[in-house]
């Protein structure tokens, strides 16, 4: 196939899975008797109009990379931690544990939110840790895991909630008493409404990653497990260690996301305060097929249809679940048309990329190990 | 036996019928090697177009209501049997990975649910109505739990028997099998594992449909959000674990997560009382059980823990109680099976 031709196909695959889940969007919105671009105007107001929407669109990318580089790690290592979610939720708990029974001066604020960031890490690691033992020690797959903790979590939390942390006056099962100001991370400013030590945080940590990734012994042992985990044995990776060091890290990082979300966006505990974000990870990192480099920006990306969504509501009365349509969409089609790539017009693909998707190689996890 | 406890199997059995008919479902495809992942969504997505479909009907005042019925039933048993089919086309066709597909998948149709559920939030419809079986209601003990129910219990009980039958005991069900074991094998005896993998997919997912609406058609009638099912799709897929892939065992696992949800349930609005003292202790953390007996029926069979306790039984027992507890996929499950 000559250059041209291959370039235009190339270009086809990457513009169609967009075009056509846009396409379908906008035949929902059609069938339900609204005007696809109000929908459009109403999403880029709700997520551009000023700084301060735009502040809400970095509040999501911030928990939204932390969890989707964390999955990468996972996935690099062939697990699917759907349980992701459950660990957003312990490090928030635990974050809100500490905001509530850490009690320090003002003027020490910077340490104590070092402390609670560092606590939620703690409560993610726990909770993945429980995912990784009862995969790896007792043969219980972790997606059934991880969906059974997710729902354990919350259970925990609204038992939290409702029980010893109900609020003092007028206890119910909407939230905790909004934690005290020293515990809460501040506020750049009132304009631009987000917290600037958690984007460094975010930073580092896909920095760190990428590094830990690509040019040390335990990235290439992720591979190798996650490649094939018999073959990883024979060659003298300690596989055990391995798959559960990638669940503890994207547990650690899960945790930070977790943290913020009730140290920043809520300034409370609510039931669900993960809000999905940590499935939404996992469609980002699926959409990217474990690439770790575009994480920040497709997440960006999400970030922006979810908080521009939230004007739907308002602005249209049309159900915010159409961002997680859009986005579900997306992720489906492009997972489609790579395998429509592959198997039609494999001239058209990169040597690495026709090599087995790494995906693919996840594909056992279901299996139950005998 | 008193007629109250009579009255609590049966409904039991009743609440378990959705549970009992994807279970079901689920275990037909994953026989023959596909593993539906969608089904927490796809029950949700069913459940609406179904109820939709069927409350459509009703304010057109087109059909009479059992019609309405047989509508709703029929447009949910298409969208899940869509949603499978769309799993086993980018497994069989594209090469994709199964689970990634069907996790997009439970997301997208659960969003879809609530996207195109929003109008139909909380309002009657057309429902299922019950009728006994004559004869067969005036059992004792067995009359009452079982044959006082409406059709799609009914439906269940011939499902569980049919799809028993046509598993162990006709040639076409052994082919299903071996198309799930060892593709290879089948396909050197002539068996087309491509196209039958994409029927039972098929039909696996029609009766994931079909449970969709078994809820909002029923169990839990109407439709809300969140969705009165969220999760069981989830159990669901546990218990065909659980039940290791066998028509008989899935069903018992369904009416087990049941029994435990309608015990936890009825504690959480009359309260608790042993030996008539009450006792007290947050009822909410009762909504944790069908999760950890979720985990616990899952260590049991997939391996670890059994193994190393087996162990210390005797040896004469080992085998036949392993047998008991352990459950192996079927060899080829989530895997792909090439021609060449």
């Amino acid at each position: 196939m000559n250059p041209p031709r291959a370039l235009a196909i190339q270009i086809a695959f990457l513009l169609l899975p967009i075009a056509i889940s846009l396409a379908i969007g906008a035949i929902l919105v059609i069938a339900v008797g609204r005007d696809p671009l109000e929908v459009v105007d109403a999403l880029w107001k709700g997520a551009f109009k000023d700084s301060r929407k735009l502040g809400g669109v970095v509040n999501f990318w911030i928990p939204l990379t932390l969890v989707s580089i964390g999955l990468v790690v996972t996935f690099r290592a062939g697990l699917w931690n759907i349980g992701v979610e459950g660990q957003m939720m312990m490090g928030a708990l635990f974050a809100s544990w500490g905001a509530q029974y850490i009690l320090l001066d003002e003027s020490l604020s910077p340490l104590l939110n070092v402390i609670l960031i560092a606590l939620a890490a703690l409560g993610g690691m726990f909770w993945g840790a429980v995912v990784g033992a009862l995969k790896i020690r007792l043969g219980v797959n972790e997606i059934f895991g991880g969906v059974a903790l997710n729902a354990l979590v919350n259970v925990i939390s609204i038992y939290l909630i409702s029980g010893p942390w109900q609020p003092r006056i007028g206890g119910s099962a909407q939230g905790t008493e909004p934690f005290p100001t020293p515990a809460l991370l501040p506020e750049f400013s009132a304009r631009f409404p987000t917290n600037l030590f958690m984007i460094a945080l975010v930073i580092a940590a896909f920095l760190i990653v990428m590094v830990m990734l690509n040019a040390t012994r335990w990235g290439l042992n992720l591979k190798a497990v996650g490649a094939n985990m018999r073959s990883a044995l024979l060659l003298g990776v300690a596989t055990e260690r391995t798959s559960m060091s990638a669940f503890l890290v994207c547990g650690a990082l899960a945790g930070i996301a977790g943290s913020y979300r009730v140290l920043f966006t809520f300034d409370n505990l609510r039931p669900l305060a993960s809000g999905g974000i940590g499935f939404l990870g996992l469609l980002v990192v699926l959409l990217l097929s474990i690439r770790l480099l575009w994480v920040p920006l497709i997440a960006f990306a999400f970030a922006t249809i979810l908080t521009g969504s939230t004007r739907l509501q308002i602005a249209l009365k049309l159900d915010s679940s159409l961002a997680g349509v859009l986005q579900g969409l997306l992720v489906l089609f492009v997972i489609l048309f790579h395998g429509v790539q592959e198997v039609f017009f494999p001239q058209t693909l990169a040597d690495d990329e026709t090599a087995e998707d790494s995906v693919a190689a996840v594909s056992s996890a279901v299996k139950q190990k005998p | 036996m008193n007629e109250e406890f009579l009255n609590t199997l049966g409904s039991i059995v009743g609440t378990a019928t959705p549970l009992v008919i994807a279970s079901l479902g689920e275990t037909i495809t994953e026989r023959a090697g596909v593993v539906n992942l969608s089904l927490d969504g796809s029950l949700a997505l069913a459940a609406v177009l179904g109820f939709a479909a069927a409350w459509t009907a009703q304010e057109a005042g087109v059909l009479d209501v059992p019609m309405q019925i047989a509508l709703g039933i029929a447009v949910a048993m298409l969208v899940g049997a869509l949603i499978a089919l769309l799993v086993g086309f980018s497994s069989i066709k594209l090469r994709r990975d199964q689970v990634a597909v069907g996790f997009v998948l439970t997301l997208l149709a659960a969003e879809l649910a609530r996207f195109l559920g929003a109008d139909f939030t909380r309002i009657p419809g057309p429902q299922i109505t019950r009728f006994n079986i004559p004869l067969l209601e005036q059992a004792p003990i067995l009359g009452p739990v079982f044959f006082q129910q409406n059709l799609l219990v009914y439906v269940s009980y011939l499902l569980m028997f049919g799809i028993w039958f046509w598993l162990f005991r006709t040639s076409g069900g052994l082919t299903l099998r071996a198309i799930g074991e060892r593709p290879e094998a089948a396909y050197a005896r002539g068996a087309r594992v491509q196209r039958l993998r994409y029927w039972y997919t098929f039909l696996g997912g029609a009766l994931v449909g079909l449970a969709g609406a078994a809820y909002s058609l029923n169990v839990k009638p109407g439709w809300s959000s969140p969705p009165a099912m969220q999760g069981d799709g989830w159990i669901a897929l546990a218990i065909v674990i659980f039940g290791g892939w066998h028509p008989f065992r899935v069903v018992l696992g369904a009416y087990l997560f049941a029994a435990l949800r309608a015990v936890s349930s009825n504690i959480q609005t009359n309260g608790m009382f042993i030996f008539g003292q009450e006792i007290s202790f947050p009822f909410v953390l009762l909504n944790a059980l069908p999760w950890l007996l979720m985990i616990v029926t899952l260590l049991i069979v997939s391996g670890g823990l059994t193994e190393r306790l087996l162990q210390y039984m005797p040896r004469a027992v080992q085998h036949r109680l392993r047998a008991f507890l352990r459950s192996d996929p079927p060899k080829a499950l989530g895997t792909r099976f090439d021609m060449e």
